[in-house]
This record gives structure tokens, C-alpha cells and sequence, in this order.
């Protein structure tokens, strides 16, 4: 058979923040192709989305750098051994790790059903998966006290099981869920819905149960999708503040994060303590947005 | 397997894909499903294949009531519209798929990997992924993977609709010859009459839901039973005549009939079921003639009747003196003619 040229108008899974880089690159080749006849309006244009880059993202950053260096770096070391601060930052790190993991499964399962099960109510459904976004954090918190606090809805049931949950771990874990749950569920479901559902019910027609077709078709093709949602909760767990601070109250030692130490030593103007807590925070942001970058390359590259 | 379907019906919201369709198809054929986009041919395979339940009607396989059976118990392999491999699996674990998920011993799916791949003219290729394969190459993974489980029935979903106009020519032969040489029963979607009528031995044709005639290519041909299969299958020319006394009468054409017809018919004349020639005072207008490569077409207008279209072949002598502007004479070879319904024939 003679060579066939190939079939590129197939779709192909494209979750939505490779889109969305793709969406810049494409309008960006436009606007210069637009303006190249009047390069005086875009070199002003470029310039003035430097000055803003500068004064909103640069500015703030080298402030830091030089907070820091002004502390000096031995004050700092010892304000990041100190007991209340290693707590904190194990307080975060162990919410972080939590959220990520019921993100994966509850995530993966809330995709999959709002995707492929499409019933009356499921607009409404999806919807809501928005809300987080769109509530400040604190009246999450708040709204979270109304749930689980002492004279909440759920507080009789809570004091029979003697469990706690406002100004207790189980309470930051739930405003962290609460703030990131719409990150996987909607990086999966845009995938989902972009692979379409043909590939599964190939699986089906070749004898596949249901449990072999997610692990081995469903699972594979949404895995840098899901990758991507579980970074973006990563980066969003360790940096929340306003919920875990209503809900958890910010008791050193207890319920303290890494963001509400920072809130708290600032009061205190324990200077290094603070600005050493962001530093590791900045650290952390910047680690997760490369593998950021290295998931949506992975995601670029798997479309070819 | 021998299939049958007995008044299949099948209804999204307030559209009727399906209504009241039955036929058979018979053990080791393959069957072509033709009709037009909506016509209900690629819900009626999916029902076939258990990826959407009838609202009625039943369907036997070999005799035995399989309508309500699980899609995954029926062995039953469906090749996609654009394939639905695999995307992140090799050409290889694509084809091993259906054997896998049944727990075959690996050595029984390497042997059967390697006969299909041989099969299917894909040796070499095991490794490389789908996005890395040409149209027709995923064609054929795609149908290595339906059979590798040797399912009892070969669904195919418009095979050749992704695949440019060469490849699919050498596509559908090879088909062919894949069919009979492992003889499952098969049944394919098209709204390309040449590919029903080049590939397979029955068609079946579907028209708004309905089927509308099953039958030899042959058949279909040449005793289409009503005026859409007249006019759906090959170029045809339509024109209302009046009928009386056993003629139609339409403008400069008087057909007689030999069916007992009343009123108002539809005529039908297959564009390469007339002659014409040059000839003064004539009863058409030539319009254009256009080359196709070893066809010509030739349009015409017919004297108080309409436009008038006609193939010859490239060297007919017929078409000497044929020019725009001048008049010829037209004579009918068949003519076929269709009382006048309610509903508004397909333009």
C-alpha cells in the first residue's frame, strides 16, 4: 500500500490549561502580525505590560529578596527551627498531602460523573463545582463554622462521636477541601469530555468490564489532566489562609499553618520567622509551578 | 452467525432514528447499510453492537434472543467511525486488548497479535503508537483489534469515511478480500453508494428511519422499489408528468407506461439511462459539457420539462458535434415512474 498522508483531524485530548497556553501563543502570533505595521503602538504596548508585570509580580519579589537579606541569613535558619514553625509547616505539608489524595479519588470520581453519566441535575452539579471558586475563602470558613461548630447543624452528632472539627485538623482539612475542590474535578472533566467517550466503549465491545476499562483505558488518558488538577491543589493547599484561619482559629502548635504563622509572627514582629516561612513557601511555589510547566509539556508533546 | 432484527425502534427526545426496521442478514455475508446522514444506520449498528438499547423490537444472533445482552458478552467487534484506538498503547497492546482483558495465556496473544498483524499488512509496526501511524494504517489496526477476540460478528462504522479518496478505493478491495478469506459475518455503514454496492452482497438502504429496500446490489439497481432508491442511488433526472391514457406527458416528453398509474407520477431516468445526439429542431438544449475523467457529463435543458443531466462514456460517438448551444434529439432507455405522495421527495 502506498504511503497515506496522515490523519491529523482527529481530536485529541487537550486538557484545558494547554489550551488556554496554546489560545496565548496563537493570539500573540496574531497581535505581532496585526501590529507589525505600526511598531511605535506596539513597542509602547509591550513596554507598559512590562512595567505592570514589573510593578505587580517583580516588585513584590525583590522587596522580598531584600527583607531577607537585610534579616541575614543566620537569624533565618534559626527562626525555621524553631518548634512552632517546624509545626506549622508539618501542618500544611500533612493537609497538602491529604487534600491531594482525596482530590485523586473524589476528584477522578466526581469528573467521571458529572462527564459521563449526563442526567437531569447535572448542570446544577456542575456548576456547583464552580462555587469555590467564586466564594471567598472566609465565608467558606465561616459557612463551615455554621456546618461543624459547637452549635452548628452537625454539632450534636459530632460531640456523640467526639470528634472535633472546628480548631481541630479534621476543620483546616475541610476548608482546604472545600477551596480545592474545583481543580481536578475540572481539569478531568474537560479532558473527558475532549477524548470523548468512543475509546471506552471500544474497551467495552472487546470484553472489557467496567473496572479494566477505567484502569486501562479511562485512567491512562486522563492521567496528565489529573497530574495537572493535583499540582494546582498542591499549590493552592499550602498557600490558603483565610478558611483555615476562621475555621482553625491558628493555634501555635495546633491548628497553625504555614500562612497563618506568617499572619501571626508579622503581629508579633518576629521579622524572620515570617519572612523565613515565606521564603520556604515561595520555594515551594516555585518547584510546583516547574512541574507545572513539565506536566503541560508532557500534555504538549502526547498530542503530537 | 445468521442476524435478524424484528421492528427495531428507537427514539432520541423527539427524534425517531429508528422506526419499525427489519431484516436479516445471513451467515458469512457482508452487508452494506446505506442511507443518507439521519437516516438511523449507525444507530441501528450500535444496537446491534449493545452500545444503545432498542425501545422495542428484538434482535436474534444465530437464532438466539440477544437484545438485552451486556455489550461486552456479546463477542461482537466494531470498528469506530475514527477508530477509538488506544491512544497510549502500542499498535501491538491495541490488538491484544480483547484477548487481555479475558486473562489469554501471553504466549496464546503474542501468536494471535502476530497473525493479525500479518493479516492486516501491519508487520513492523507493533511498537509505534496510533498517533505515529497514517489514516489507513489505524484502519487496520482498528479492525486487527476487532477480530483478534474472533468475534461472532464484524460491525463496521462508516470504514472508510476518514481516509482520503485513493486510499479508501484500495481499502474497500482489501475489505473484500479480508472477508472471504475469514468469512465473519459483517455489516457496514456508508452513505457512499459506490462503496455499498463495490464491497458487499447485500444492501440494505434507510431513509429517514425506514428502511426503504433490502436487496443484491443488483437488485437495487435495477428494480428500485420506490422513487427514493430510484433517485438516491446514481444521478437521476425527476420530472412531473401528467398521466392519461397509459402516457406520461411532461413538456417534449411522452413515456408510456406500463404500469397502471393515475394522475400525477414522478418520472425517474438514471443519468446514463438515456441517449442523445445532435439533431435539428431536437427536443433539448445543451448547457455544458464537462469531462470527468473517463466520463463525460453532459447537462442539458429539456424542452418545457427541466434541466436535464447525462453520462457518456469519454469516446462515445454519441456526444460528436455535442456542444453548448446546440439542439439534440433525447431518447429513453428506462424510465421509471412513481405515483406522487403526500411527502416532498428528497431534493
Amino acid at each position: 500500500m502506498p504511503a497515506e498522508p496522515s490523519d491529523l483531524s482527529r481530536p485529541m485530548a487537550r486538557p484545558a490549561a494547554l489550551r488556554r497556553a496554546e489560545g496565548a501563543r496563537n493570539n500573540s502570533d496574531a497581535s505581532i502580525r496585526g501590529r507589525s505595521r505600526r511598531p511605535w503602538s506596539r513597542i509602547a504596548l509591550v513596554s507598559l505590560v512590562a512595567a505592570y508585570l514589573i510593578l505587580v509580580l517583580g516588585g513584590p519579589l525583590i522587596a522580598l529578596a531584600h527583607e531577607l537579606i537585610d534579616i541575614g541569613g543566620s537569624a533565618i535558619l534559626e527562626a525555621l527551627q524553631s518548634p512552632p514553625l517546624r509545626l506549622a509547616l508539618m501542618t500544611s505539608i500533612e493537609l497538602t498531602l491529604w487534600a491531594v489524595l482525596l482530590n485523586a479519588l473524589f476528584g477522578t470520581a466526581g469528573a467521571l460523573a458529572l462527564s459521563r453519566w449526563r442526567m437531569p441535575g447535572s448542570g446544577l452539579l456542575d456548576a456547583l463545582a464552580d462555587l469555590p471558586l467564586a466564594v471567598s475563602p472566609v465565608m467558606a470558613g465561616l459557612a463551615l463554622m455554621l456546618v461543624f461548630g459547637r452549635r452548628g447543624w452537625m454539632g450534636p452528632l459530632l460531640d456523640l462521636l467526639q470528634l472535633k472539627v472546628t480548631f481541630a485538623f479534621g476543620g483546616l482539612l475541610l476548608a482546604t477541601l472545600f477551596v480545592t475542590l474545583p481543580f481536578t474535578i475540572r481539569e478531568i472533566v474537560y479532558v473527558l469530555d475532549e477524548v470523548g467517550t468512543s475509546e471506552e466503549e471500544a474497551a467495552t465491545t472487546l470484553g472489557a468490564s467496567p473496572w479494566q476499562t477505567f484502569w486501562r483505558v479511562t485512567l491512562p488518558n486522563i492521567r496528565y489532566g489529573l497530574g495537572y488538577g493535583l499540582l494546582m491543589t498542591a499549590a493552592r493547599s499550602l498557600g490558603e489562609f483565610g478558611a483555615v484561619l476562621v475555621i482553625g482559629g491558628s493555634i501555635a502548635g495546633h491548628t497553625q499553618t504555614a500562612t497563618t504563622l506568617i499572619h501571626d509572627a508579622l503581629e508579633e514582629r518576629d521579622r524572620a520567622a515570617a519572612y523565613g516561612m515565606a521564603l520556604l513557601l515561595a520555594l515551594a511555589s516555585v518547584s510546583l509551578l516547574l512541574l507545572l510547566e513539565r506536566a503541560k509539556q508532557r500534555l504538549a508533546r502526547r498530542q503530537r | 452467525m445468521k442476524i435478524e432484527v424484528e421492528h427495531l425502534r428507537k427514539r432520541f427526545g423527539s427524534f425517531q432514528a429508528v422506526d419499525d426496521v427489519s431484516f436479516s442478514v445471513e451467515s458469512g455475508s457482508l452487508v452494506a447499510l446505506l442511507g443518507p446522514s439521519g437516516s438511523g444506520k449507525s444507530t441501528i449498528l450500535r444496537i446491534l453492537a449493545g452500545l444503545e438499547e432498542a425501545d422495542s423490537g428484538s434482535v436474534l444472533f444465530g437464532g438466539e434472543a440477544a437484545t438485552h445482552l451486556h455489550a461486552r458478552l456479546r463477542s461482537v467487534g466494531f470498528v469506530f467511525q475514527h477508530y477509538a484506538l488506544f491512544r497510549h498503547m502500542s499498535v501491538e497492546d491495541n490488538v491484544a486488548f480483547g484477548l487481555d482483558v479475558r486473562k489469554v495465556p501471553k504466549e496464546r496473544v503474542r501468536a494471535r497479535v502476530q497473525e493479525l498483524l500479518h493479516l492486516t499488512g501491519l508487520q513492523g509496526l507493533e511498537k509505534r503508537y496510533p498517533a505515529q501511524l497514517s489514516g489507513g494504517q489505524r484502519q487496520r489496526v482498528a479492525l486487527a483489534r476487532a477480530l483478534a477476540p474472533e468475534p461472532r460478528l464484524l460491525l463496521l462504522d462508516e470504514p472508510f469515511g476518514a481516509v482520503d479518496a485513493k486510499v479508501r478505493h484500495e481499502l474497500r478491495q482489501w475489505l473484500r478480500r479480508l472477508h472471504d478469506e475469514i468469512g465473519v459475518t459483517s455489516i457496514f455503514v456508508t452513505h457512499d453508494q459506490e462503496e455499498a454496492f463495490s464491497v458487499s452482497d447485500r444492501v440494505i438502504v434507510l431513509r429517514d428511519g425506514r428502511l426503504e429496500q433490502a436487496g443484491s446490489p443488483e437488485e437495487i439497481l435495477d428494480r428500485p422499489a420506490t422513487e427514493f432508491v430510484a433517485c438516491f442511488v446514481g444521478e437521476a433526472n425527476v420530472y412531473e408528468a401528467e398521466v392519461s391514457e397509459g402516457v406520461a406527458r411532461c413538456g417534449a416528453l411522452s413515456v408510456p407506461l406500463r404500469e397502471n398509474l393515475q394522475g400525477k407520477v414522478h418520472l425517474v431516468i438514471r443519468s446514463y439511462d438515456l441517449k442523445l445526439w445532435r439533431e435539428e429542431p431536437g427536443m433539448a438544449t445543451i448547457e455544458r459539457v464537462v469531462p470527468l475523467g473517463d466520463r463525460v457529463r453532459v447537462q442539458a435543458y429539456l424542452d418545457g420539462c427541466g434541466p436535464l443531466l447525462a453520462h457518456f462514456p469519454r469516446r462515445s460517438s454519441l456526444l460528436r458535434g455535442i456542444e453548448p448551444g446546440c439542439r439534440a434529439q433525447v431518447e429513453l432507455t428506462t424510465v421509471r415512474a412513481y405515483p406522487i405522495v403526500a411527502k416532498a421527495p428528497p431534493s
